[in-house]
């Protein structure tokens, strides 16, 4: 087999996946040239991906919630109450940061965990559960910032996290330093460890892909990555929120793909009864499901809060659906059992690249929310024309 | 010449990689009682479900003549409104509806644009009157037994104006009394001129209501008999739907080693809060090493709910009795406590709550023995792979890779997965709920051989069957249930298919 049919049949049989990445690629190309390839500058980049990290950790959530068969609807005013609370007790309560973060995360877990209890154990639709704590928290919000309205937050430590970026070290050609070292070490990692995959899968005997195509693919990767550390070391580097979004992906993407706790949420979403009967605990996902769903709803209340650095009484409005609208952009199926961490993070990007260009062309407010609905819908209908050819 | 309602002419029906009708026909004269006869896959239900639109034109080869018609049928509105009216096995009832609400259910008698509730009871009573259903239109469907439930479907189906009617096997979820009564009434039917096609297992109803018996054996039409000519016998009947010695189907299993008792149930109930009654009564049951016990019996005897009531009880029975597994009283918490125990349960809904149909081979070898391709929760995938690899050659699993999806493989290639997956448990006591259902006999051969071996392997093996031969070929010991309740233990050499049958119908 040649070089060229082996491609052809690898993205072929993988078009699924790589389907978002080319409509991704896709998409910032047509802005890039749209304007001038100011899209496409540092300063963009670096802002539209800040932007899009408190809707993308919650996507990744979401993704899960939505792999199990339920939703969670509750996130948006959890993010905000917790954000509120946050404020609270660095402002009015005096609590250092290192305090306030693992308490506001515990909290979010315990919001995650009571909903998990009302799907879970007393069986109420995920859909109404999640409404009631919706309309619970979005009360509750205003009921804490009631007195005061926005709080300004002044812990310059706190506002970093939405705002700051990794120390530089130095600058290189005005490179940030750190940043690209961060960028080669990435790759570095990447390529040990596809490498160290592929000799495993040898030392196994199975069949690998040519040696050809393997180094086209790290190639392909390699460069990317180090496309987008330039890109970004050319402005301020890498962000505080960047860097939190990608441990959330790597430590999920881990979760997910490579241990019997992501297989089990898999195999709950594919089939309950059928994973029961396996002797996996479906109650037990649905707790942890959703324990860490509220987590993640608590990071993203933390970030927006420091992006603004204030709580307004309005935080989290239609996070949900943005979330929402990011995992189903990024694959995962309502049916249940599909989709991935990674699918989440690129769907949140491309509603971010959306918004992002939209504004620089100028585009009305009213046109943007109908292009992203017809992105949206876009995503659902490939999502099942292919699933109708694989099956 | 023969006044002929329908004529199926030649059909053939193909599903990826299985022949499910090869040049089938099949032949009903108008005002008769044909009797449709075959073992369990023979192609009974697809032909049926070639006649009334479910398989729609063009998706098979061959012509159906109607009424002197040739018919293409693109749905089951189609077939409905030609006038043949089909009643399959699980009865398609909306149970929270009243009984007039279902007989003109997607029927409904209008009055201008609204529905006219008032025709509707007058109606539904002159159905009921048909039927000789006693009871009031404004019954919901919950309330009354399978029985009468079945002879609402029949009011339906005549509602419709129906000149064919076919039923699948309408009386295997009925007592004795009340198959009588629908014997009875198809009798009645027939002589206001209705024809009627019954798919049935039980050979003493085909002889006593079929004027003609059409014999199905794989995909193949065999025979059509003719009572008139005394054609319809058991011996004959038999003699064609099996075609074979029925020694030839089972494997032979030399050496029985049978050892000591691993599992025990002593006076084991089992209360199902949400229908609000008991589905296993007082069982007292013992499983032997190296030995296979039959569980016989009709559906709904309660045989799924007492392996499932071992099994870890999923589906939260109320339980009381005593549970022994290899010496040591026992109560599961969950399945997978169950599992740990040894004990393996195959489901006999392999689609439904036994695989994880989007999912390829390997994840479901592997998902109920995650332990066995992890270390502290992370996974080995390459081991997976293995495994899987491993599974798939000495199950004989016929995919093109082990990343095929389970939903795509045909049902003696799922039933493997499915064996295989439970397999890797690693198990001492494996339950198998209807291991053979729905899969062709090559499939069904290779099963059966697995499960010699396994024996062999000192395993102990419950088998639920519907399937007389399969129960009687197989086990070494025989439970026979029915209403819940073991009715009879019968060793396997003073059994024959008629006390089965007397002690399931008690």
């Amino acid at each position: 087999m040649n070089l060229f049919t082996e491609a052809k049949s690898i993205v072929k049989l993988n078009i699924r996946d790589y389907g978002m990445y080319i409509a991704l690629i896709v998409i910032m190309l047509t802005f890039t040239i749209m304007t001038d390839g100011l899209f496409i500058s540092s300063r963009n980049i670096s802002n539209l991906l800040d932007s899009a990290g408190y809707i993308a950790v919650l996507a990744v959530g979401m993704t899960l919630v939505i792999v199990i068969r339920h939703i969670d609807l509750s996130v948006g005013f959890v993010a905000g109450f917790l954000g509120a609370v946050a404020a609270i007790f660095m402002t009015q309560l005096g609590f250092s940061i290192w305090i306030t973060i693992p308490v506001i995360l515990l909290f979010g877990i315990l919001i995650g965990c009571f909903n998990g209890f009302l799907i879970a154990q007393l069986g109420i639709p995920a859909f109404v559960a999640t409404l009631a704590g919706m309309l619970i928290f979005r009360g509750a919000l205003l009921n804490v910032t009631e007195d005061t309205g926005t709080i300004i937050i002044n812990n310059d430590q706190f506002n970093a996290i939405g705002n700051g970026f990794i120390p530089s070290l130095m600058l290189v050609n005005g490179l940030h330093l750190l940043s690209l070292l961060v960028g080669v070490a990435a790759i570095i990692l990447y390529i040990y460890s596809e490498i160290s995959t592929r000799k495993n899968k040898m030392t196994y005997g199975f069949d690998v892909m040519s040696s050809g195509i393997f180094l086209i693919k790290l190639l392909l990767v390699s460069l990317i990555i180090a496309y987008i550390t330039w890109i970004l070391a050319g402005y301020n580097g890498f962000s505080w929120t960047m860097v939190i979004m990608l441990l959330v992906v790597v430590i999920y993407h881990f979760l997910t793909t490579k241990t019997v706790l992501g297989r089990n949420i898999y195999a709950v979403g594919s089939n309950p009864e059928a994973a029961h009967l396996s002797g996996i605990n479906v109650k037990k996902i649905t707790y942890i499901v959703f324990g860490s769903m509220g987590m993640l709803a608590a990071l993203s209340g933390l970030l927006f809060t420091s992006r603004l650095q204030s709580a307004t009484t309005t935080a989290g409005t239609l996070f949900e659906l943005d979330a929402i609208a990011a995992a189903y952009v990024g694959g995962v199926s309502s049916a249940g059992g599909v989709g991935r961490v990674t699918g989440a993070i690129i769907g949140a990007v491309v509603m971010a690249c959306l918004s992002s260009g939209m504004n620089l062309l100028g585009t009305g407010i009213s046109y943007q929310y109908m292009i992203r609905g017809g992105v949206l819908a876009a995503a659902v209908i490939f999502d099942v024309m292919t699933r109708r050819q694989r099956a | 010449m023969n006044d002929y309602i329908l004529e199926m002419n030649n059909i053939t029906k193909e599903f990826p990689g299985v022949k499910a009708l090869s040049d089938v026909s099949f032949k009903v004269e108008k005002g008769e009682i044909h009797c449709l006869i075959g073992e369990n896959g023979a192609g009974k239900s697809t032909l049926m479900k070639v006649l009334s639109g479910v398989y729609p034109y063009g998706t098979y080869k061959g012509d159906i003549v109607f009424e002197g018609e040739v018919q293409q049928f693109n749905e089951i509105n189609d077939s409905v409104r030609a006038g043949i009216g089909i009643i399959y096995q699980e009865l398609a009832l909306f149970p929270d509806l009243t009984v007039y609400e279902n007989i003109f259910a997607g029927n409904e008698i209008k009055k201008g644009p609204f529905v006219d509730w008032n025709e509707t009871v007058v109606q539904a009573t002159r159905m009921l009157k048909k039927v000789k259903l006693n009871v009031t239109p404004e019954t919901l469907i919950k309330d009354l037994g399978v029985g009468k439930q079945q002879l609402v479907e029949i009011a339906k189906a005549l509602s419709k104006d129906v000149k064919l009617l076919i039923l699948d096997e309408p009386t295997a979820a009925l007592n004795e009394n009340d198959s009588e009564n629908l014997l009875d009434l198809l009798k009645e039917l027939k002589s206001q001129g209705i024809s009627c096609i019954m798919i049935s297992h039980k050979l003493k109803e085909v002889i006593s209501i079929a004027d003609k018996a059409t014999v199905l054996r794989d995909g193949k039409t065999i025979c059509t008999l003719d009572a008139q000519k005394g054609e319809i016998t058991e011996s004959i009947i038999i003699k064609n739907m099996v075609g074979r010695e029925i020694e030839d189907i089972y494997p032979k299993r030399p050496d029985k080693k049978i050892g000591e008792t691993v599992l025990k149930l002593t006076d084991w109930s089992a209360y199902d809060t949400q229908l609000g009654r008991k589905v296993a009564k007082n069982i007292n049951l013992e499983v032997k090493k190296g030995e296979i016990v039959g569980i016989a019996g009709l559906m709904g005897s309660g045989r799924t709910e007492l392996a499932l009531s071992i099994f870890g009880n999923p589906k939260n029975y109320k339980l009381a009795g005593e549970l022994e597994v290899h010496g040591e009283k026992k109560n599961f918490k969950h399945t997978s406590d169950a599992i740990k125990a040894g004990i393996a349960y195959v489901t006999e809904d392999r689609k439904g709550d036994g695989l994880f149909l989007i999912q390829d081979i390997k994840i479901n070898v592997s998902a109920a023995h995650m332990k066995g391709i992890s270390k502290k929760g992370i996974l080995n995938l390459n081991e997976e792979v293995k495994v899987g690899t491993d599974y798939k050659k000495s199950l004989n699993i016929k995919a093109s890779s082990l990343e095929q999806v389970v939903g795509k493989l045909s049902g003696g290639n799922q039933q493997k997965v499915s064996l295989g997956k439970w397999l890797f448990t690693g198990p001492r006591i494996l339950i198998l709920d209807e291991p053979t259902r729905g899969i062709d006999v090559g499939a069904k051969f290779e099963i059966y051989t697995i499960m010699n071996e396994l024996i062999k392997e000192g395993l102990s093996i419950i088998m639920i069957s519907s399937e007389l031969g399969e129960i009687m070929g197989m086990s070494d010991r025989i439970y026979v249930m029915a209403e819940g309740a073991v009715k009879g233990e019968l060793a396997i050499e003073e059994t024959t298919q008629e006390t089965i049958m007397e002690l399931a119908t008690q």
